[in-house]
């Protein structure tokens, strides 16, 4: 996952984005044609977008950019790229120096994701 | 029990490091109180009125003598506020009207959702706990926030003589699939299951976000009634049946498709209506269609990845298989003996035979037992165990219930596997230890929230009023003639003691700053004596902490008097309450205010 400051995410516009509101279905979405799509969390305990997520990577198979935007902070970013996110814009002032180590931590988790799809339980059967 | 594996191990040894990463950050600014906050409270960290609050997880109520021991030595170790802290506290608390006890340190506290609480471990320690807790596979993984909490069972799961289907196993799974799910971590407000395979519901899962009965279908295929939507609270709600029977393999796409439409459409905008109980009232089969249909699109678009195999049933039943306690092999004979030694003991001695009578139950092998260790007793908090009570107990467990005990809905232990030719030998040392009071199911057999004298949430203290009430009635054999009541308290309206549940119910309020209570009677947590699960009616406007003790003996006196004859027994409290209806307990709880009190504290 890649993760970005404010200046970077503003540094790009491109005509084939969304920007989605938290409480939108994505399912009602025309997808065609679309590259990137940013999700919002206004507050970093507002989980909606995460379902959001899953629901665009692993129903409906959207393959561009997903990038998290709004109060984005160091200990969302494993939840976000479990869930399909592929870039995260953290919030203003936040030091990205305590991220990678986030990703290191654990050496796997219980449940599928939307990019490791399969649980441990399927892997060993 | 569930025997870690190195992949569960090492998850809960890189948990307890992320917490204290998180914890550090916290202490050198990089994470602001309200950042550090909701992290913390997914391992179980509180602040409350005076000190933090440590929530552990006891999966599904099972724990070890080993675990046990550790909670001894963190009672022991690390709950322990400064000295200045404690007398900060106690000075505030004593300005409260009322006679009440002293706050205690050292201690822990067995909750209604079968967890186990401190009340004084330095925030500064916490990560130092964390890692004492995962050298016997314990944490606090969310305990507390809004998310998927700890899955509770009925404590005699695998024991009882009414079971269906063990759901621990079911229970363990859950527990990996919530663990640290990506997409539920930020519900919109905490979500709760409790899970229960015997024909009788000794868990309470209409009370639940999510109940389910372990049953079998007319084919004898195993599945799940599901039920959703129940919770207390401000507005209690029964839960309502979603599913008659989910296949068993099932189960983790299903809750998969509840909690998912629940984050999408669960209300954000006011913490009381933020439960899945409202969403369920709001939108009803509307809900319960988008379920089946986002259920379907998991299983049919996604694959449904998590549908359970047979194997991994296998790996996790496996682990829950009946200790061998080296018995006489399959000897029917050897059992007979044996309760007939016990028969005898008990003739000759009348307290032993009244501690079987309370507190022992019946058994899956007919020469075990299940023992209910009552931590209610007079100079102690319901559920409360001090250090030095924590170490007997586990020493109990390992000696008398091959390692393993339950901690109870209603705060108590169970062990699960004492042999018959054992019980007298327990019953001597628990009496010894004060762990042996027979009153287990009985009115001092309390559920009680820390309340005001500990929680930052509450409106008024419980811990008061459950002393005056265990002081009042200790009389064993006029608590036996008063017979089964769930009397339960809750200290503000997050309802932590239950008190909808209660056959007796008291919600602690707060007007004008000063300290009230509703009493609530006729509520039920669906056992089979408690009848139909329903919240409890409320008695008139609040009443005075001093008004209390006699009003609830106002109402066990008004039981007293109209009670009937019924099996050979008579009638109890909840069985006369509901032939008569509530007037007579509401006309004499009413005439037990004391007006002359209520003049001067007003």
């Amino acid at each position: 996952m890649k993760i970005i400051t404010t200046p970077e995410h503003q540094a790009v516009e491109s005509p084939a984005m969304l920007v989605l509101a938290n409480d939108v279905d994505p399912r009602t979405l025309d997808l065609n044609g679309v590259t990137r799509i940013d999700l919002v969390f206004p507050k970093f305990t507002d989980g909606r977008a995460y379902s959001q997520a899953f629901l665009l990577r692993r129903r409906l198979g959207f393959a561009g950019e997903l990038r998290a935007t709004g109060d984005v902070l160091i200990d969302q970013l494993v939840h976000m790229q479990r869930t399909g996110f592929d870039m995260a814009v953290l919030k203003d002032g936040v030091d990205a120096s305590a991220a990678q180590r986030q990703f290191d931590r654990f050496t796997g988790f219980y449940q599928g994701s939307a990019v490791e799809t399969q649980p441990p339980f399927a892997k060993a059967a | 029990m569930y025997q870690y594996t190195e992949f569960d191990k090492q998850f809960v040894r890189a948990r307890a490091a992320q917490h204290r990463d998180q914890l550090e950050r916290f202490q050198s600014g990089q994470l602001s109180s309200d950042e550090f906050k909701p992290l913390r409270l997914q391992n179980g960290w509180y602040v409350q009125r005076y000190a933090p609050m440590l929530r552990v997880a006891v999966p599904y109520g099972e724990i070890s003598a080993a675990q046990l021991s550790v909670l001894a030595k963190i009672a022991r170790d690390y709950d322990t506020p400064d000295a200045e802290l404690l007398a900060e506290a106690q000075t505030t608390q004593d300005k409260l009207p009322g006679v009440a006890p002293k706050l205690t340190t050292n201690y822990g506290h067995f909750t209604t959702r079968q967890n186990v609480q401190f009340n004084w471990i330095p925030l500064s320690q916490s990560a130092d706990v964390m890692d004492l807790l995962a050298t016997v596979n314990m944490h606090g993984i969310q305990t507390s926030g809004n998310c998927i909490r700890n899955t509770t069972t009925d404590e005699l799961a695998g024991v009882a003589v009414d079971e269906v289907v063990d759901p621990r196993p079911y229970a363990e799974l859950i527990r990996q699939w919530s663990t640290l799910h990506p997409e539920f971590a930020f519900l919109p407000r905490k979500f709760k299951i409790a899970i229960t395979g015997a024909l009788e519901d000794r868990a309470a899962i209409g009370w639940h976000d999510v109940g389910l009965q372990m049953v079998k279908n007319a084919a004898g295929k195993v599945g799940f009634k599901v039920l959703v939507g129940g919770g207390m609270g401000r507005t209690p709600v029964v839960g309502s049946q979603i599913r008659e029977f989910l296949p068993w393999d099932q189960i983790m796409n299903y809750l998969e498709a509840v909690i998912r439409v629940y984050n999408r459409w669960g209300r954000r905008d006011n913490l009381y209506k933020a439960r899945i109980k409202i969403l369920v009232k709001a939108e009803g089969q509307r809900y319960f269609d988008e379920v089946e249909a986002e259920y379907t699109q998991i299983v049919e678009k996604d694959g449904g990845v998590h549908t359970v195999p047979q194997a991994e049933l296998d790996r996790v039943s496996a682990c829950f298989r009946a200790p061998s306690l080296n018995l006489p092999q399959d000897n029917p004979a050897w059992a007979a003996k044996a309760e007939a030694d016990v028969s005898i003991e008990a003739a000759k001695t009348p307290a032993f035979a009244r501690w079987i009578a309370q507190n022992v139950v019946r058994h899956q092998n007919p020469a075990l037992r299940a023992v209910k260790l009552s931590f209610k007793r007079v100079g102690q908090a319901p559920g409360d165990a001090t250090a030095d009570q924590l170490d007997a107990a586990a020493a109990l467990v390992a000696k008398f219930s091959a390692g393993e005990a339950r901690v109870t809905h209603t705060q108590n232990l169970v062990l699960p596997w004492v042999r018959l030719d054992q019980l007298h030998a327990l019953w001597l040392e628990a009496k010894v230890l004060g762990l042996a009071q027979p009153n287990i199911g009985l009115l001092t057999d309390m559920i009680a929230c820390p309340g005001g004298d500990y929680c930052a949430l509450a409106n008024a203290r419980s811990l008061p009023l459950a002393a005056a009430i265990t002081e009042r009635y200790q009389d064993m054999d006029e608590l036996d003639d008063l017979g089964h009541i769930d009397f339960h308290i809750s200290g503000c309206i997050n309802s932590c003691g239950h008190h909808h549940s209660g056959h007796i119910g008291i919600l602690g309020v707060d007007k004008d700053g000063k300290e009230w209570y509703q009493v609530t009677l006729g509520g039920s947590d669906g056992k089979e004596l408690s009848g139909p699960t329903v919240p409890g009616k409320v008695v008139g406007p609040s009443f005075s902490s001093f008004e209390v003790p006699d009003v609830i003996e106002a109402v066990l006196n008004t039981y007293k008097a109209l009670r009937l004859p019924a099996q050979g027994r008579h009638e109890y409290f909840i069985e006369t309450l509901r032939r008569v209806g509530q007037d007579p307990f509401k006309a004499a709880a009413n005439a037990a205010r004391h007006p002359a009190v209520d003049a001067q504290t007003a």
